[in-house]
């Protein structure tokens, strides 16, 4: 079944001057469900986010996570058998792309990311009582060079620069006198050039006049791990990144 | 009709009936033909896209330099030794160009950085697809003879796979498919070689059946066999979908044919003397660090504990009480090559942790299940099933043999024609979704297929089709030099006493030795080296906590005096790094030298972000604790240890600072003074 559907599609890299976002027009294949989309027994007046938004995945592949959202009444009541559709930007596909809420009011599609890397908005859509209700979720797909990067933070850097601790992992960053910035923190890392974050990495944070706590990497990491680092957290960036552009003369 | 016929004449006439004119029309006609291949060619697929290409670029500010890069025509790169003839860059001409990073519109795009050119490995190597085609229709959704379908994104990292035989750090999808081959016994059915035509072996540990009456009930086995996650969620053992009668038949061909087992009855004997305090099992469950491989579900249905032994949820329900005693008393008695370790717990542990275990049971699990006295019909009937499906292929089962090539051989998979495939109705035509529809619902294809059902999460389904499609033809054809080969596993076994005591240790089953081992522990090679004598004998007595954040730990295992003195001289004497010379060691230790060391630890190095010295002030929660380091490690290793973590063990997260000698001699001497807790090492 091919649907056209609008989608805005935000990408990190922008041209010369503008930050701009492209805005496509294009048909986007759902992974077909052969009946068609089921029947809604009930509306409501809200929708919400449950989980699965802001994750991490590699493009083309399966999020971890399902995407889970909520359809709510005035009263806040989890409203059942309310339909839910999922609208994608090119490439994303749903499965499945039309679902009726369960018993506790979430409606659940798990997401294959696009082949392109960059924020991926995703539309849920449910026509609501009054009027319909929609809501955005980003989710971030890495190419393989950031998802290297991915790696070697998660193996190098992620015990101080990630406060949160997994099961795996316990995080050190409460215990250290200056916090590290996370890597997610675009605010502080948007404004370093490329230049400024090697040489943070390679020389540690005296290189910049920060503190010793960041240990020289210079060493232990190969130049193609540390460009491989700086694009995934140039990836991960909230608000994201937009490089600097080449300047040229127009006549 | 004859006013056709005079048409015609008439038209004749009119355009030949004069020579001259005759000439001018058969010269148009000819101009018209030769006009087509040029006009075909203009009006071409890729021409457009070309063109398409042109009027993208043109305003860009690098238009003149992206314009310079453009070759009009058909592009092809040609690669004989690989087999290769790709004319995609035809069309994806924006494949090496940094400045179109923004450009999202297909076929223009930039390829995202990797770490091959384009030129030197084609595209089809990874994607998939008919490299030789022109139009996009024939190149990307080609489903003829002997022609392949472009590979969806999900499973590119099948194209690594086919030169490296490695594990790459940028490729986990694929790596996870390859230890899946081997951990889930898929490697016990189906041969699969590697293109150097060395073979994957299975790393799983299929339980031998010849004993199993000493071990469980018939009951037990029955509902096991009906379904094996509804004993054990994580268990890699299949589901055979088999019915009661059926199950039936085969636990009682498995009861009947087992033998006992001599060590199991020795224990037994030892009569189990009932634990008195309640909090002693888990005490001694923990304290024994059993969850670093064995995983109980806990109160929200998680699993807690690693996954290197089999989960400890409802052994209660399956193992009898004489015989866990007599596998904690030790288990290679039962089977030699377990990797579990040979603890050596009392006999008051060893019934203290039979009832912790014994407790550990669900009284709802396998309580329908009554069965009669088998016939011997139905015995013999429980034997034919087993050989039917293949059993003892993974288990050793008395009086079946292993069949050889149970199952069709694997090793070119990736390169199965679409001609030979059956597919399902209404399934996609291409290989990657046969296989993963396979590895989804095996039974699917048809009730006489014996493959049976694994419990698997899509992601899983990925990573194994991944590995699947990786075995190509193409990997085995091409040229050696492309091949990047795995590093096996060494059979290194160490000698005499205190190689007997690692094997009953299982040392290796956490730690690797010379190339032997697994990965959950530091690597032992150079542990000689490393470390000092009297420390190595309190921690092998008594294993405290190194690293605060580790969750799997050391166990304590109760060596006696002598075996534990034999052990750690062996480990002293035979580990030792040839990098590592003791006599070189530092030896300034003078007060100033260690507090200079003291500085440089807190200021210039900051080493407190990742290590604690004093227990009060320090946080750093990543290395270890270096509070008593002064009596663990050796002068010369600590020494060089600063100077290249990586040199000494690979991979290790400790960055090398490139420090200077003087630096490292001094921090030395400040490390090697730390020998008690809040010693020299507090800051003033």
């Amino acid at each position: 079944m091919m649907t056209r559907s609008t989608a805005k599609f935000r990408i990190r890299a922008s041209a010369a001057e503008v930050l701009f976002s492209l805005a496509m027009l294009a048909g986007c294949k759902h992974q077909a469900p052969a009946n068609a989309a089921p029947k809604a027994t009930a509306q409501g007046t809200a929708l919400v986010e449950s989980s699965g938004g802001h994750q991490v995945g590699v493009t083309g592949t399966v999020l971890k996570d399902p995407v889970v959202v909520q359809v709510n009444d005035d009263q806040g009541n989890a409203v059942i058998g309310a339909l839910v559709e999922f609208h994608c930007p090119a490439g994303v596909s749903f499965d499945p792309s039309a679902v009726l809420t369960d018993s506790s009011g979430q409606a659940t599609t798990a997401v294959t990311l696009g082949d392109t890397s960059g924020r991926y908005q995703i539309d849920a859509v449910t026509p609501g009582k009054t009027k319909t209700l929609s809501l955005v979720i980003v989710e971030t797909a890495l190419d393989y060079q950031e998802r290297v990067g991915a790696i070697i933070a998660d193996k190098n850097c992620s015990r101080c620069h990630d406060p949160e601790s997994s099961p795996q992992r316990v995080s050190n960053y409460d215990n250290l006198e200056v916090k590290p910035h996370q890597f997610t923190d675009g605010n502080t890392l948007n404004k370093m050039s490329d230049a400024d974050l090697t040489s943070i990495i390679l020389h540690g944070g005296p290189a910049l006049n920060r503190s010793a706590l960041m240990p020289p990497y210079g060493n232990t990491l190969s130049s193609t791990d540390v460009k491989a680092l700086i694009a995934y957290t140039r990836a991960v960036s909230d608000p994201p990144y937009q490089p600097p552009g080449t300047v040229y003369e127009r006549k | 009709m004859r006013s056709i016929g005079k048409y015609l004449s008439s038209s004749w006439r009119a355009l030949f009936g004069d020579p001259v004119r005759a000439f001018g029309v058969v010269s148009v006609f000819l101009l018209l033909i030769l006009a087509i291949a040029p006009a075909k060619e203009h009006f071409s697929q890729w021409h457009s896209y070309q063109r398409k290409y042109l009027a993208l670029i043109r305003d860009r500010g690098d238009a003149v330099s992206l314009r310079r890069r453009m070759q009009p025509g058909i592009h092809q790169i040609w690669l004989p030794e690989l087999g290769v003839v790709d004319r995609c860059t035809t069309c994806h001409l924006g494949l090496k160009e940094a400045s179109l990073s923004d450009v999202t519109q297909q076929p223009f795009r930039k390829h995202p950085v990797i770490p091959h050119p384009v030129d030197g490995f084609g595209c089809v190597i990874c994607h998939g697809g008919q490299g030789p085609a022109t139009t996009v229709a024939e190149a990307h959704h080609s489903e003829r003879a002997g022609e392949e379908p472009i590979l969806p994104m999900r499973y590119i990292e099948s194209g690594c796979g086919q030169c490296h035989q490695n594990a790459l750090t940028g490729t986990p999808q694929l790596n996870l498919g390859r230890t899946m081959l081997t951990r889930y016994g898929c490697v016990h059915c189906h041969a699969i070689t590697r293109p150097d035509g060395s073979k994957i072996e299975a790393t799983d540990h299929p339980p031998s059946l010849a004993h199993i009456a000493d071990k469980t009930t018939r009951e037990w086995l029955f509902s096991w066999l009906k379904d094996p996650q509804a004993y054990a969620a994580s268990t890699t053992m299949p589901n055979f979908k088999l019915n009661d009668a059926d199950a039936s038949d085969i636990s009682a061909y498995l009861v009947s044919s087992s033998t006992p087992h001599a060590g199991d009855r020795v224990a037994s004997a030892t009569k189990p003397v009932t634990a008195a305090d309640p909090a002693a099992g888990p005490t001694l469950y923990g304290e024994s660090f059993c969850a670093s491989c064995h995983a109980v579900q806990n109160a929200a249905g998680n699993l807690v504990g690693g996954d290197v032994g089999p989960e400890l949820t409802r052994i209660g329900n399956k193992a009898k009480p004489e015989w866990l005693a007599a596998w904690l008393q030790n288990p290679r008695v039962y089977d030699a090559t377990t990797p579990m370790p040979h603890y050596r717990f009392t006999p008051q542990q060893i019934a203290t942790l039979v009832d912790f275990l014994q407790a550990k049971s669900d009284s709802d699990y396998g309580s329908g299940v009554h069965l009669n006295g088998a016939t011997p019909q139905q015995i013999a009937h429980g034997r034919k099933r087993i050989v039917e499906l293949g059993c003892a292929a993974c288990h050793e089962i008395n009086g079946v043999q292993k069949p050889e090539n149970f199952a069709p051989e694997l090793s070119t998979i990736g390169s199965k024609p679409l001609a030979q495939i059956v597919f399902l109705p209404g399934m996609e035509h291409s290989l990657s979704s046969y296989i993963s529809a396979k590895i989804r619902q095996p039974r699917a294809f048809g009730s006489s297929v014996k493959m049976p059902q694994f419990t698997l999460t899509a992601s899983q389904t990925d990573a194994l089709t991944t590995a699947l499609l990786a075995q190509t033809a193409r990997s085995r054809s091409m040229p050696d030099s492309l091949r990047v080969a795995v590093v096996p596993q060494t059979n290194y076994q160490p000698a005499g006493h205190a190689g007997k005591l690692i094997t009953e240790l299982a040392c290796f089953s956490c730690h690797q030795f010379n190339g032997r081992g697994g990965d959950m522990a530091p690597d032992l090679s150079w542990e000689g080296s490393s470390v000092q004598r009297p420390w190595l004998i309190a921690f092998l007595h008594n294993p405290n906590t190194l690293r605060p954040s580790l969750i799997r730990r050391m166990p304590r295992f109760n060596l006696s005096d002598s075996d534990n003195t034999e052990l750690t001289d062996y480990i002293l004497s035979v580990y030792q790094s040839p990098a590592i010379d003791a006599d070189l060691a530092p030896t300034t230790t003078t007060p100033d030298a260690v507090e200079h060391g003291r500085q440089l630890f807190y200021s210039k190095y900051a080493c407190q972000a990742c290590h604690i010295v004093d227990t009060k002030t320090d946080k750093g929660y990543i290395g270890p604790t270096l509070a008593q380091v002064g009596s663990r490690l050796t002068p010369a290793w600590t020494y060089a240890w600063l100077k290249n973590p990586q040199a000494l063990r690979p991979g290790v997260a400790m960055p090398n600072q490139n420090m200077s000698d003087d630096d490292a001699h001094a921090l030395t001497a400040f490390l090697m003074s730390l020998k008690t807790p809040g010693g020299r090492g507090a800051k003033q």
